[in-house]
């Protein structure tokens, strides 16, 4: 019988998987690729919890962090061919044109 | 049956995620990608979430991760032909006329406790849109010499 805290340890493995990548790589493509496995382990938790509790918020909460993780990409995406256009092969430790 | 499919997915899973971070070329990090979303498709299913493993499939894999290998086609600037296809109604049970089916009960609380949350998506996904096309787009020749001109 599968209980509640393996759904747990795997989403905090790959949460963890996630943030290691985002701080480790450089190419903002991975880094973007990163932040979506955190959103997933994330999700899994939700969803998790969700069926513990036995409520349906969990899954409507999912629902949202979809929706937030597409807008996202859109725009990180948008702003990735942006800045491929004026300086390419940039990687993000090059990209502190907005340093205070 | 439950323990089985969990095992084999979690490997999926964390093989998929390590396969994201450890990759050298980036097209090998987002089918990586795809893996691991597969895999959380399915635990979905087993976490009896059928309409969110359909949703994961379908906006994840069908449309963030082609997104993903376009860009890389567009950066790296060499030909990805993506062939991600949607076998979401392989594993669908949605069945909308069952009163208890998992696509009801979350229509029943989306559309009424959370409404207002719902809207919101709406103008968000439409204020991306926007914000991305505007982005992107090329800005006249001038423009771009000036600035140019500016950076060295």
């Amino acid at each position: 019988m599968v209980t509640a805290s393996w759904y747990l340890i795997l989403a905090a493995g790959l949460f963890t998987i996630g943030a290691v990548g985002l701080l480790v790589r450089r190419n903002p493509l991975i880094m973007f690729m990163c932040v979506e496995l955190m959103l997933n382990a994330v999700n899994l938790t939700f969803i998790t919890f969700g069926r513990e509790l036995n409520d349906i918020g969990g899954q409507v909460s999912v629902f949202f962090v979809l929706v937030v993780a597409a807008a996202e990409v859109v725009v990180g995406l948008a702003i990735v061919v942006a800045i491929n256009r004026r300086r390419p092969q940039a990687t993000a430790d090059d990209l502190s044109a907005l340093r205070g | 049956m439950e323990t089985a499919v969990f095992i084999v997915c979690a490997a999926i899973v964390l093989a998929g995620a390590l396969g994201v971070v450890l990759a050298r070329n980036p097209v090998h990090a987002a089918l990586s990608l795809v893996g691991t979303l597969f895999g959380m498709a399915v635990l979905f299913l087993n976490l009896e979430a059928h309409f969110l493993a359909a949703v994961q499939i379908i906006v994840y894999a069908g449309a963030i991760v082609v997104l993903f290998l376009f860009v890389i086609g567009l950066a790296v600037a060499f030909l990805v032909t993506s062939d991600v296809g949607l076998p979401a109604e392989a594993v669908l049970r949605l069945d909308i006329t069952d009163q208890y089916s998992n696509l009801r009960q979350i229509a029943a609380v989306l559309f009424t406790d959370y409404v207002y949350a719902f809207e919101a998506t709406a103008a968000l996904l439409t204020i991306s849109v926007v914000g991305a096309v505007v982005m992107s787009r090329r800005v006249a020749r001038a423009d771009q010499a000036q600035q140019a001109a500016e950076d060295d």
